[in-house]
């Protein structure tokens, strides 16, 4: 072997050490657990980092974003369009705080990510030193698992823990805080070993199949049995079990917003959205099924409205990884804690093939009555003012679906997540826990480096667009093509439906202006469009989706209208309102 | 109806634990009355005590978010009627006071307690015993001039506990037994909470 091979950290081994530097030690990580993008800023305390990265640019990409919490976001929109782990790097002090809301976001929507900060030299800590802050204990109730790093020697296995935790059992962030003189620390390195097993932490229960037993005789006996699935279908990679499972069984399967997606949006079966400003028939049904099978979901107060009015009358099976998660919110009758990916094969195996017609047209029913009240003239107004929804419906005429559709959140989200049609898993990326204004833009980006091949149309508020639309210059310097679709109503229009039903149209603050954002947009080198008048509508789309490079189209829509139905807050699913 | 629950929990030696296990409690406004780290009969487990007064499914819903943390083996909680506990006790007065107007002797007898320091100034009396206990003997020695007073944490056995050592060896095989990682609450979900 050559001499130079000889120190190439990648052919370390225990018989064969290399001397490396702490930063070395991360970026081999990186490549050892299969990392191919980078969303960072640097700063004093993680410069040794990209220094060492000076010389990885060949197998690591970094994206150079605009504020850590876009680079975070951006982390965030890759783990989910790709199903992998998203890495980000910021610098110590403001650097690490600015990607709180991001790991907060990250936790409660369970998305893997491994984010590194760089911290003051050890010997600093805790005298205030320039850009020190206590990231560890700042960031403990919104990471699954953080750790700070005062030795070099650690990183190795301190990384590959990093990369278990994050993506095994219930996914979720990890904050790694490497003190500069870590960083900087030559070592012998003996290679990497990624981490299969920590004695205090176990991501994958053992299936106990007397609870299958108990669930599938509870399913193959009932007349009325629901599905409601969230986000844990996809994160568990079952789509096709899932599938698999309700087909058999015949079960009306209805989603969280986080769970969009993990079912085709045409399939029989997918009877729509469940909670506040989710689809008539599931909500109102939720109150009348006689089980109530929900699967990898965790019953969010936005989902089930009022609990103690919430589904009494059903049986309840609650499939979810997460133990912390059962009956934490809403009691369970059967317990099946585990994997889905392998709990529901076992359920499919001893539910009996049915087909519910009458039941599924309960649903069907309760579907054209929404369709005649609400959904039509949202979908196809004949004059007035541009809806959302209509935006949404001819988007989908071009896209066929197929594209990943990344919102942010308020009004727009809920009618793009309502509307939005979807033929492949992983396709939705929203805030959906803690309801980020802000996510979208850089979620985009990441979004578009996790599943390249795709078409990724980040629809946006014209509130939620203004806070992070710094990252249109990570746009402009990555040459990342993202579609921004800004349905700009002038108002926050979320809060401002609240105050119109529930605060006697006190418009407290909620009329927002927005620049000129074709005239923004360009400035980065962009095209962008603005449309007012529904008989452009579709063209403006057409050329927005045409464009090979990143476009902004505005779409100027109804000032004061609102997303229904709805369940106010403090009712019950079945008193819903659909006007 | 709130009552006193004592949770133990298994960790491992890591700093900053002890905050991610605080947070699950200030998180929810649940004022912790008393808490202890300390080693296990486990080499390198430790052993957090925490005593708090809630509903039985609050405490439930707790333990169970202490246990996901990556770095908690397991948690328990119990009744006081399921535990055997103690709280230490140390008071601080001075000699002449307690020499000449209560009889020292009689004090430690009827306490159990113990003379640790005895100076010409001052004298250390310990105590340990439940609340009730620790309590009535600082009322008898408030009247002499008490100078200072400090109670610990409590510590506290299980009754029905084996011990960790078996399931310690448990945790660490890569393939654990399935007691272990079977969720045994969903089992006896009134009783036991174990993951």
């Amino acid at each position: 072997m050559m001499q130079a091979e000889l120190t190439k950290p990648s052919l370390a081994s225990p018989e064969h050490p290399v001397e490396i530097s702490g930063s070395q030690a991360v970026l081999e990580a990186f490549i050892a657990e299969g990392v191919d993008t980078i969303f960072g800023y640097p700063g004093g305390a993680i410069m040794p980092i990209y220094d060492a990265l000076y010389d990885y640019h060949d197998r690591l990409k970094h994206i150079l974003v605009r504020h850590e919490q876009g680079g975070i976001h951006a982390g965030q929109g890759y783990a989910r369009s790709s199903g992998r782990t998203g890495v980000v790097f910021a610098t110590s002090g403001p650097g690490a705080t600015n990607l709180v809301t991001g790991l907060a976001d990250a936790l409660i929507d369970s998305t893997p990510l491994v984010c590194i900060t760089g911290q003051v030299f050890a010997h600093l800590l805790g005298t205030d030193a320039f850009q020190e802050t206590d990231i560890i204990n700042i960031t403990t109730p919104v990471t699954k698992w953080n750790y700070q790093v005062t030795d070099a020697t650690e990183i190795p296995q301190v990384l590959a823990k990093a990369f278990f935790i994050a993506s095994t059992g219930r996914p979720g962030p990890v904050l790694i805080d490497i003190a500069k003189n870590a960083q900087l620390q030559k070592f012998s390195y003996t290679g990497y070993t990624k981490c299969d097993h920590i004695r205090s932490y176990r991501p994958k229960p053992i299936v106990r199949k007397s609870y299958i037993e108990e669930a599938a005789a509870l399913i193959n006996e009932a007349k009325k049995p629901f599905v409601i699935f969230g986000q844990g279908v996809i994160l568990g990679r079952a789509e096709e079990e899932f599938k698999a499972f309700i087909e058999k069984a015949g079960l009306p399967a209805a989603w969280t917003i986080l769970g969009l997606s993990a079912l085709p949006t045409n399939h029989p079966q997918n009877v729509g959205m469940l909670g506040m400003h989710g689809n008539y028939g599931p909500n109102v049904l939720t109150n009348e099924c006689d089980v109530l099978i929900a699967v990898g979901m965790r019953f969010d107060d936005r989902v089930t409205g009022r609990l103690d009015k919430y589904a009494k009358q059903a049986k309840l099976i609650h499939l979810d990884i997460d133990p912390a998660e059962i009956d934490k919110n809403v009691k369970s009758t059967v317990p099946v804690w585990g994997d889905c990916k392998e709990t529901l094969p076992l359920l499919t195996a001893l539910v009996h093939e049915k087909k519910h017609t009458d039941w599924l047209n309960t649903f069907h029913n309760y579907a054209r009555e929404e369709h005649e009240i609400v959904i039509d003239q949202e979908l196809h107004p004949a004059s007035g003012e541009i809806t959302m929804g209509e935006v949404v419906e001819a988007l989908n005429e071009l896209t066929n679906g197929d594209a990943i559709i990344v919102t942010d959140v308020g009004q727009h989200q809920m009618v793009a997540c309502r509307y939005a049609k979807f033929n492949e898993s992983k396709s939705n990326i929203t805030s959906g826990g803690l309801g980020t204004m802000g996510f979208a833009l850089p979620a985009a980006i990441g979004a578009k480096f996790g599943a390249p091949h795709r078409e990724v149309v980040a629809i946006i508020g014209d509130g939620g667009f203004q806070m992070t639309l710094q990252e249109l210059g990570t746009i402009m310097q990555a040459q990342v093509s993202v579609k921004m679709l800004i349905l700009n109503n002038r108002f926050l229009g979320m809060v401002r439906q609240w105050q119109q039903l529930f605060h006697d149209k006190r418009y407290s603050f909620v009329d927002i202006q927005s620049p000129d954002y074709v005239q923004l947009v360009k400035a980065y080198g962009l095209e962008g469009n603005s449309v007012d008048d529904r008989k452009n509508l579709k063209e403006a789309l057409q050329k927005m989706l045409d464009s090979k490079d990143s476009y902004l189209l505005e779409v100027m829509v109804g000032k004061e209208d609102n997303v229904f139905p709805m369940v106010p807050q403090g009712c019950s699913v079945s008193e819903i309102r659909l006007k | 109806m709130k009552q006193e629950y004592t949770i133990t929990v298994y960790t491992e030696n890591q700093v900053g634990l002890l905050n991610r296990i605080a947070i699950i409690f200030s998180r929810r406004k649940i004022n912790i009355e008393s808490l202890n780290v300390s080693p296990s009969e486990a080499e390198g487990i430790h052993r957090f005590t925490i005593v708090i007064n809630e509903f039985e499914e609050v405490v439930r819903k707790l333990c169970r978010q202490i246990e996901r943390q990556v770095e908690v083996l397991k948690a328990y909680f119990n009744t006081g009627d399921e535990i055997v506990w103690q709280e230490l006790a140390l008071y601080k007065v001075p000699t002449d006071e307690v020499a000449e107007k209560l009889q020292v002797e009689r004090l430690l007898r009827e306490f159990g307690a113990r003379a640790v320091v005895i100076r010409k100034d001052y004298t250390i009396f310990e105590t340990t015993g439940h609340r009730e206990e620790t309590d009535k003997l600082l009322a008898v020695l408030a009247p002499y001039g008490l100078i200072e007073f400090v109670r610990s944490a409590r510590v506290a056995i299980i009754k029905a506990s084996n011990g960790f050592h078996e399931k310690l060896k448990e945790f660490e095989a890569v393939e654990p037994a399935s007691e272990l990682i079977e969720n045994e609450f969903l089992n006896k979900q009134a009783e036991v909470f174990s993951m």
